[in-house]
């Protein structure tokens, strides 16, 4: 592997979200697409600083729901009524009623199930390593400091002058991000 | 800060004005001193003697409760102090207590949350902790309840030998759904919640066990904002389906007891009741680790005398609705001329067991209006006495609502005057045990306060424009009295 195949993109770094948001407008403005911020807890506002669109999580989390309520309605009437019917009290061999707790119950886990999976799922994750662990300075991406971090991928990027970009962006420090992978 | 001088009111006390909010984090915090403040705790490479102290104690009662479970287990349920009347002893009060505790956690996760309510930050990851230990201890005793705990799996819908299934119309089989989901989902929302702050501590790390330990449950988070705004929706997400599902699980568990005909059981009014008590009880728990563990982890400028106080009215309120239970209880009893319903509640207060109900009623009504006294609300000493009052009278009212019910059923000739043996009493204890090892080990290796949420409710370090405010609401000088801590 050569020294530019581990070049990941180029780093900017704030000391304060406010001016994080500012810069982030900027990069929006010039019509970047691969990029990120980064930062110790969620900015409020950064959602329309990046022109970040919603995410389709509620609707995974939808049909996580309805399969557990399905799931629950179909093995309670299954084993109940139909695989093994056993006669108590004289009542219905199923009856929705005395369902509906397990139903419940089973839909909320299928639900947190979507979400917890779903979540993680979409952002890529888990994984172990990625090329921004190798830079010093990001290691206080989650503590104190406020990245935006612009990609090699991304159609506009020229290393010269997005790098003269970034420095205009008024940030503490622009540094190449180099993936520590071993040759 | 300006503290201490903004009143208006004209017979308001001078340091304390309701219509104005309480900083959530005193002192000049940044986000770099949150950081090492909470990161500092289970960084030191020795914990403190106290430490030590404390966990070879909770270690040994820990051990204690394995010993009298081997027990049970190698000789059978006539180890407990339960007979044929009475067959629901300490093991389902036990679990009811538990569960009920855990209550607590969730309802400052996700219900606090959905109401916007943002002091709830700084204890909810300990809360929530303790949420998940005391299901851990309440799972126990159902678990050996069942006499041949061998054959424990039959309560779950699994394919066995016999082609049978379990009978989905019974409320004991609705509690294992119910307390199996709420263990998961809470799991679920805790680690979520904590991913961010075990990134903070990877990248802290110095020694490579520590680097790969948190760097393994870090599951690679970087702060990307394309992931915190996922990660915001799950959280919401999350917190919507936890409330409804935390007010259910003690539903479901009081159905144990309602769905049945027994005398003092059979009540609509048991789910409302059960979920009170629970996050009553719950939040008694909290504070009763909360008020050490504040004072011994320096975490004063987060876990403030404000969230100490909302903590005390919400037991205050809690504490008037399980009150308010127990007296419509007796009204229904007799306002519905059943008479098996009138005699099992006359006998609740008068019986064998009066010793037991106005322990309760002295415990859980009485003590917890003490917190209508702003004083008492912002003593350390008197609400950690309330705590452990409450912590005891909810105790009793599961036993009381067990015992006093079965001990006189509807057979005369059948009565029994139920007694714990040692067995029960230390296999309780020991259940204490675990749940305090598990805290101790909680604060030892994970971070305590939720670093990253924390930090979402500190005014910003530069104040440059309204707009860039993270947390977007936050108002400065704020009354505060500092000699109240």
């Amino acid at each position: 592997m050569t020294r530019d195949d581990r070049f990941f993109g180029l780093l900017v770094e704030f000391a304060d979200p406010t001016r994080l948001e500012h810069a982030c407008e900027k990069v929006r403005d010039a019509g970047f697409e691969h990029w990120d911020a980064h930062t110790p807890f969620p900015v409020h506002g950064m959602d329309a600083a990046m022109g970040i669109k919603g995410t389709r999580l509620p609707w995974i989390v939808l049909v996580g729901g309805l399969t557990g309520m399905a799931a629950a309605l179909l093995m309670i009437w299954w084993m109940n009524a139909v695989d093994y019917p056993y006669i108590i009290s004289g009542k219905p061999l199923f009856g929705w009623p005395a369902a509906v707790p397990v139903t419940f119950e089973l839909t909320v886990l299928f639900s947190a199930f979507a979400t917890f999976f779903g979540m993680w799922g979409l952002n890529g994750m888990p994984r172990l390593s990625h090329p921004l662990f190798s830079n010093e300075r990001f290691k206080r991406a989650t503590t104190d400091r406020f990245f935006i971090v612009v990609e090699k991928t991304d159609p506009q990027f020229e290393i010269a002058k997005t790098r003269a970009f970034l420095e205009s962006l008024g940030g503490l420090a622009v540094e190449e991000i180099h993936d520590r992978a071993e040759d | 800060m300006n503290r201490a001088s903004a009143t208006t009111g004209m017979d308001a006390p001078p340091a304390y004005d309701p219509s104005r909010p309480t900083p959530l984090v005193l002192g000049d915090e940044t986000f770099t001193s949150i950081t090492d403040k909470v990161c500092g705790i289970v960084e030191q490479p020795r914990p403190p003697k106290a430490w030590y102290a404390a966990i070879t104690i909770t270690g040994a009662t820990t051990l204690l409760l394995f010993a009298m479970l081997f027990h049970l287990i190698t000789t059978g349920v006539g180890v407990w102090g339960v007979n044929s009347t009475v067959g629901w002893g300490w093991a389902i009060v036990n679990f009811v207590f538990w569960v009920g505790i855990g209550h607590a956690g969730t309802l400052i996760s996700a219900i606090l949350f959905l109401l916007r309510q943002r002091w709830r930050t700084s204890i909810n990851r300990f809360a929530e902790a303790m949420t998940i230990f005391a299901v851990v201890c309440a799972g126990i005793f159902p678990a050996v309840h069942v006499g041949r705990v061998w054959l424990v799996h039959w309560l779950f819908p699994l394919p066995n030998y016999q082609a049978m299934w379990p009978q989905f119309r019974s409320p004991l089989l609705w509690d294992v759904f119910a307390v199996g989901t709420y263990a998961t989902v809470s799991l679920l929302f805790w680690y979520t919640g904590m991913v961010p702050d075990l990134a903070t501590l990877r990248d802290r790390a110095t020694s490579k066990v520590r680097k790969m330990a948190y760097g393994i449950f870090a599951i690679g988070w970087r702060g990307s904002h394309r992931h915190w705004h996922r990660y915001e929706k799950a959280y919401l997400l999350l917190a919507g389906l936890a409330t409804p599902l935390v007010l259910s699980v003690h539903s479901v568990v009081s159905f144990d007891f309602a769905v049945s005909v027994i005398p003092g059981w059979h009540t609509t009014i048991f789910p409302p009741y059960f979920v009170a008590g629970a996050v009553f009880s719950g939040f008694a728990m909290v504070g009763t680790c909360l008020v050490p563990a504040r004072q011994w982890f320096g975490l004063k400028p987060f876990i403030t005398m404000h969230h100490l106080d909302n903590m005390n009215k919400i037991i205050l309120a809690t504490g008037s609705m399980v009150g308010y239970a127990y007296a419509m209880e007796f009204f229904i009893a007799w306002y519905g001329g059943n008479p098996n319903e009138s005699f099992a509640f006359v006998n609740r207060a008068f019986g064998p067991y009066a010793w037991a109900y106005w322990i309760m009623v002295t415990c859980n009504v009485i003590s917890p209006q003490l917190f209508w006294f702003k004083k008492i609300r912002h003593s350390l000493p008197a609400m950690w006495i309330i705590y452990i009052f409450v912590n005891i009278g909810m105790w009793f009212e599961r036993f009381v609502i067990t015992v006093t019910s079965l001990s006189r059923d509807f057979l005369p000739s059948s009565w029994q005057y139920y007694q714990p043996t040692m067995i029960d009493i230390l296999t309780f204890l020991g259940s204490f045990g675990l749940f305090f090892t598990l805290v101790l080990l909680f604060v030892r290796f994970l971070p305590m306060v939720a670093m990253a949420e924390v930090k979402t409710v500190m005014p910003t370090e530069d104040a440059i424009s309204g707009a860039g405010h993270p947390a977007g609401d936050y108002h400065g000088d704020i009354p505060y009295d500092p000699r109240e801590d």
